[in-house]
């Protein structure tokens, strides 16, 4: 969500339980805008928090000039103080994988393997590691994953400028009712993947400016949202 | 100058000479010549016509831009569809070019509902005297303000839109507790949960409908053994399958079915009544793991099979989380004190419980430093389903009357394995709760750790994801926001469906084997051969013997 209307923001996503203590709500306020400062970010979204055992981590998100490019991951345990988090890597996302169970809260804490398979074994103990995975790197992959797999925008929201950049769009007004009951009208924010398999009738009709992304159409499993 | 050029529709030699086929085509035309036809051309059909006003050129162009606009499929073949509404476009009033109906949008008719609550009654005064009185009704509010310090909740107005409803609730239904259990998300569509409990002697609906169900059983069968009696010369052989006894339910207003609940999908909606729970229900419930769709008539379709839907599931569900995650702080309900037999509490346990008038609170760092300042106020559900634990085996008078002649075929095995169930007594604390793997069973925060003072104590559980229980001084609450299930660090692994069952009891009589395969076949029959050669050699050589001892007999 975006910094600057988190409050309203917080009061229409509310149906599910989950929100904010006013003390984080106030708190969220002047340390995101904060963090644009300090890090020279244009943008800062918060993306949520990842309750664990003990403690709840609070994520934080920070986007540059291209809104698609990499965006920076910051967390914090208390909404006040932030740290950056290392960008993730395919191999971080394979070992968080394996790992079940709750996160526990303190970002320092050490997993242990207890189920690996023979290959992974043999191929960690060749580089002379020892097979933990820090809570830490746990958080990064298990965010990417959640971004891969549910961040979502609606259509017409983000454009993309002839220079190959992403920007928001000034004319996006929200969708109409019926637009926003289809699962075509919203995209995954992600590298698109199915963009160049789709018929070449239906990409007639798209508009490269807007239609950049894969859309929700093809998920599996499929289902409608409501 | 005029030149003879292509030839206008109204001039004789139009149509007679066909491109390529002119007399004059082996002239190149001179290009004055052709821009004055195009100019010809373009005021002849900008020419207006005598009927209507209209010329053509603006009517094509009106036309080519509209479907220019509008894009529609295969426009060759609605052309003149389309050029009849152009023109049938002119007779609108320009005022409103919008010619769509205006939209009763979905969101209209919720907004009407909701609207709906906010209107009092028509009673007027006299009802204001009761209201200000005692009153059922919780408040919803204030429960809702010590959560958010936890940050957990609805959204505000949410929260008044559900506390209107309960209100009506509460005026139309004979109720004298009345509490918001929670909220649990669906698919489709989300309940919000209302639990409560009757006046004395207000239940009187349901009986009825049980004892007509029993009589109704009792009726058929009478009618099967009847027909038994008439078939019992040639039987095909009968199932040895005896069902597991039906473990009766407890009663309303007592183990898990003390408290009747209710559910609506959105405030405004009417509440409509769950039904009471079954030990069956509750032990199927533990198995599966299936999305609320929304919908309390939707079937469960799941394995093992559960008896019921969704309205079934969900009161199943409800009466599970009750169990596991309802807390108070310590000292806040204590036993009544008991004038009665001992022999009740044992058996039952004790499952009454009051106010403690004398109650004092902990203080907030107490609460949350140890987990046995808080205790269950809700008895366990056992693993039979019910809450007390009851001995299907047991017969009542009137059936042992009946059932003398089938005494034999019951096997007393089974009786022998059933023990006695015994759960958590009421008022444990939650120090005795079980983690999942290594992680507790509960995680205690204060709601700030800025201002400790004004803090609150927040409990929430693991093993019931979306179950929070918060206290602070003599106030505490709980409640659920989630989808339902209990945590498992394991994905949900369905129960397999158990082997086929054999066929015919396996003994010397009847006995699978494999077929012989050919060889075996082939083997056996050359063995048989052998066998009747060498006894036709023996038959033989005993009659040649029995020959020669004729012959030399002689």
């Amino acid at each position: 969500m975006e910094a600057s209307s988190l409050p309203a923001a917080l009061e229409l996503a509310a149906g599910g339980g989950a929100g904010l203590s006013p003390e984080k709500r106030a708190a969220l306020g002047s340390s995101l805008l904060l963090l644009q400062r300090d890090y020279r970010f244009e943008r800062v979204w918060f993306w949520g928090c990842i309750q664990g055992v003990r403690g709840a981590y609070y994520i934080a998100e920070g986007l540059g000039p291209d809104r698609a490019a990499h965006r920076s991951r910051l967390y914090s345990l208390n909404c006040v103080e932030w740290s950056l988090l290392p960008p993730a890597t395919e191999e971080m996302v394979r070992q968080a994988e394996q790992l079940k169970g709750r996160f526990q809260g303190d970002p320092s804490f050490e997993y242990e393997y207890t189920e690996i398979n023979a290959e992974d074994a043999e191929r960690l103990f060749e580089d002379g590691k020892e097979p933990v995975i820090k809570e830490e790197a746990r958080l990064v992959a298990t965010i990417e994953q959640i971004d891969r797999a549910v961040g979502i925008i609606p259509r017409g929201a983000f454009v993309k400028t002839p220079l190959g950049s992403v920007h928001e769009n000034r004319n996006f007004e929200g969708l109409s009712l019926t637009e926003a009951k289809k699962l075509s009208s919203y995209f995954h924010f992600t590298e698109p993947v199915n963009l160049k398999n789709k018929t070449l009738l239906e990409k007639a009709d798209l508009d490269p400016s807007t239609d950049f992304l894969d859309s929700l159409e093809h998920d599996i499993p499929q289902g409608k949202g409501s | 100058e005029r030149g003879h050029g292509p030839y206008q529709p109204h001039e004789p030699g139009y149509g007679l000479y066909q491109p390529g086929y002119s007399p004059y085509d082996d002239q190149i035309p001179d290009p004055q010549s052709r821009t004055l036809a195009i100019q010809n051309a373009k005021a002849y059909l900008l020419k207006s016509s005598t009927t209507s006003g209209l010329n053509l050129y603006d009517h094509l162009a009106n036309m080519l831009t509209k479907i220019l606009d509008e894009q529609p499929t295969n426009a060759v073949d609605i052309i003149e569809n389309i050029s009849k509404d152009v023109k049938w476009a002119q007779f609108q009033k320009k005022m409103d070019t919008l010619r769509d109906e205006y939209e009763i949008l979905p969101t209209y008719e919720a907004a009407e509902k909701r609207k709906a609550l906010f209107l009092k009654a028509n009673d007027g005064d006299e009802e204001l005297e009761e209201e200000i009185g005692e009153t059922p009704l919780p408040n919803v509010m204030e429960t809702a303000f010590y959560f958010e310090q936890a940050g957990i909740g609805l959204s505000k107005d949410e929260y008044y839109h559900i506390f209107l409803a309960l209100k009506k609730l509460v005026s139309v239904q004979p109720i004298q507790t009345c509490r918001f259990w929670g909220k649990i998300l669906g698919l489709e569509m989300n309940y919000i949960i209302a639990e409560v409990q009757y006046h004395e002697g207000e239940e009187e609906e349901e009986t009825e409908e049980e004892e007509v169900t029993e009589e109704g059983r009792k009726g058929v069968g009478e009618v099967e053994d009847e027909e038994e009696e008439k078939e019992k010369e040639d039987e095909p052989p009968k199932s040895t399958y005896k069902p597991p006894p039906v473990i009766p339910k407890e009663e309303n207003g007592t183990g898990a079915n003390k408290y009747v609940y209710f559910v609506c999908n959105e405030p405004g909606k009417p509440w409509v009544k769950l039904p009471p729970v079954t030990p069956a229900q509750i032990v199927c419930a533990r198995k599966i793991k299936k999305f609320f769709t929304g919908r309390l008539d939707a079937p469960v379709v799941s394995f093992p099979p559960f008896p019921g839907n969704e309205a079934n599931y969900l009161r199943a569900q409800i009466a599970r989380i009750s169990a596991g995650t309802q807390v108070s702080p310590i000292g806040f309900y204590q036993f009544a004190e008991e004038e009665g037999d001992e022999e009740e509490e044992v058996e039952g346990g004790r499952d009454t419980y009051e106010e403690n008038p004398d109650f004092q609170p902990l203080s907030v760092a107490e609460m949350v430093d140890s987990l046995s300042t808080w205790v269950h106020h809700v008895q366990s559900i056992l693993k039979q389903g019910r809450c007390v634990w009851l001995n299907p085996f047991q017969k009542s008078e009137e059936e042992e009357e009946n059932e003398e002649e089938e005494k034999a075929e019951e096997p007393d095995e089974l009786q022998q394995e059933l023990q006695q169930e015994i759960g958590p007594p009421l008022l444990t604390p939650l120090s005795e709760d079980e983690g999942i793997q290594n992680i507790p069973a509960w995680t205690a925060q204060p709601s700030t750790n800025l201002i400790p003072q004004y803090a609150v104590a927040i409990l929430q559980s693991n093993r019931w994801p979306g179950a929070y229980a918060f206290a602070s001084g003599k106030k505490f609450g709980n409640i659920y926001f989630g989808w339902g299930h209990k945590y498992s660090p394991e994905n949900h692994a369905p129960a397999l469906p158990p082997p086929a069952q054999a066929e015919y009891p396996s003994g010397p009589e009847t006995t699978e084997t494999r077929d012989p395969t050919l060889e075996e076949e082939l083997a056996f029959k050359a063995a048989r051969e052998e066998a009747l050669a060498a006894a036709e050699e023996e038959e033989e050589e005993d009659e040649e013997g029995i020959e020669d001892d004729e012959e030399e007999d002689d």
